[in-house]
């Protein structure tokens, strides 16, 4: 199924109005589009890492700085980004607003994306770290903007996982 | 060459920087010379004081950032090269004391040990132009003023002994660290905007 159009722009327009204009990211399909217009957009700054736990040090450095930020990535990123979320972010008292495009989960055709999909809400679970998740183009934007409110206030790593439902047509 | 010694000669020029510190000798060896507001000492997370420095220089252009980091955790992170290069932040110096041990850890060899891998080669491989190596404490001092008087990013490999300090221990709190270095940042984006 293609990305979504529509909805990758919705997606993007959140992030805006939530005050965010410093987004990394290591692309992924799902993520594409979103990408596109992050790097299209002059009022964005758009750091693309190599490795997902790259960005967990990036967001610590802009939240240091006073820069509001959103990280953007896949589940399998994520997991492969857990040790700087729990010893840089969750034992410093540093806030993360973690976009994950939520691959391996109901709908999944690839093989390669479901051990990480089944998994990824129970590791969120272990760690601690709050999640929701994103189905409705209607009510993402304020998604996002919850998502940034709390990781400010808890001073913690929070996470809105963007479904199936939502990032594809 | 000793990190100590390194990290006193530069100590004079870190009053009005931002620094980030890898974890245990590091950390513990710029401490030891007098705590200041803008340090931040990352104790865990090895790899990620760099990233921490991108995030900091690049938001912050009108700071100086010096990194602090060591060939054991930057071998953790060696894609932090490339995202360095790309960026190119002008206003970070990556000091890189290379000892070729993880120290912290129980002494054991690291990939550098021996000059097996150059992490200055490594580092012009991945894009970044200005990458000095330092055997003794005058290619020290010198690459270290020369990356001072730069505008731009620069990487210092610096060959130090295996040796550390003889106690750990600091009178500061994780978070209590992070707390004030954003305090301190925010202070001085006040005072500045005023």
């Amino acid at each position: 199924m293609p990305v979504s159009y529509e909805n990758s722009k919705v997606i993007f327009e959140g992030i805006k109005a939530a005050g965010i204009k410093s987004v990394s990211a290591l692309p992924e399909t799902w993520l594409g589009l979103l990408l596109q217009r992050a790097e299209d957009d002059p009022d964005i700054d758009l750091i693309q890492v190599a490795k997902e736990e790259e960005a967990i040090g990036i967001a610590a450095g802009a939240y240091f700085a006073g820069e509001p930020h959103v990280l953007l990535m896949q589940n399998h990123g994520f997991l492969a980004a857990i040790n700087g979320v729990v010893s840089l972010a969750q034992l410093y008292g540093i806030p993360l607003c973690m976009l994950i495009a939520f691959r391996g989960h109901w709908g999944e055709p690839y093989p390669w994306h479901t051990r990480g999909g089944i998994i990824t809400e129970e590791v969120l679970r272990a760690l601690s770290i709050p999640f929701e998740l994103a189905r409705d183009p209607d009510k993402v934007a304020q998604q996002i903007s919850e998502a940034y409110t709390f990781s400010q206030s808890s001073l913690s790593p929070v996470a809105l996982l963007l479904t199936r439902d939502l990032m594809e047509d | 060459m000793e990190r100590a010694t390194c990290i006193e000669m530069i100590y004079p020029e870190l009053e009005d920087k931002l620094v980030v510190t890898i974890m245990g000798a590091c950390a513990q060896e710029l401490y030891n010379l007098g705590h200041r507001e803008n340090f931040f000492y990352l104790q865990h997370a090895m790899g990620l004081a760099s990233s921490i420095g991108l995030g900091l220089a690049r938001h912050l252009p009108d700071e100086r950032v010096i990194v602090l980091d060591g060939d054991g955790s930057v071998l953790m992170n060696l894609g932090t090269f490339t995202t360095l290069a790309r960026y190119r932040p002008t206003n970070m110096i990556h000091v890189i004391f290379d000892n070729g041990s993880l120290l912290s850890t129980g002494g054991f060899d690291s990939q550098t040990t021996s000059g097996i891998t150059d992490l200055a080669a490594i580092a012009r491989g991945a894009g970044i132009e200005h990458v000095a190596s330092a055997d003794n404490e005058l290619q020290f001092g010198e690459a270290v003023l020369e990356a001072l008087e730069l505008d731009d990013l620069s990487v210092i490999v610096a060959k130090v002994k295996a040796v550390g300090p003889d106690h750990y221990g600091m009178d500061l709190e994780l978070p209590e660290n992070a707390f004030r270095f954003r305090r301190y940042i925010r202070e001085k984006k006040q005072a500045t905007d005023q």
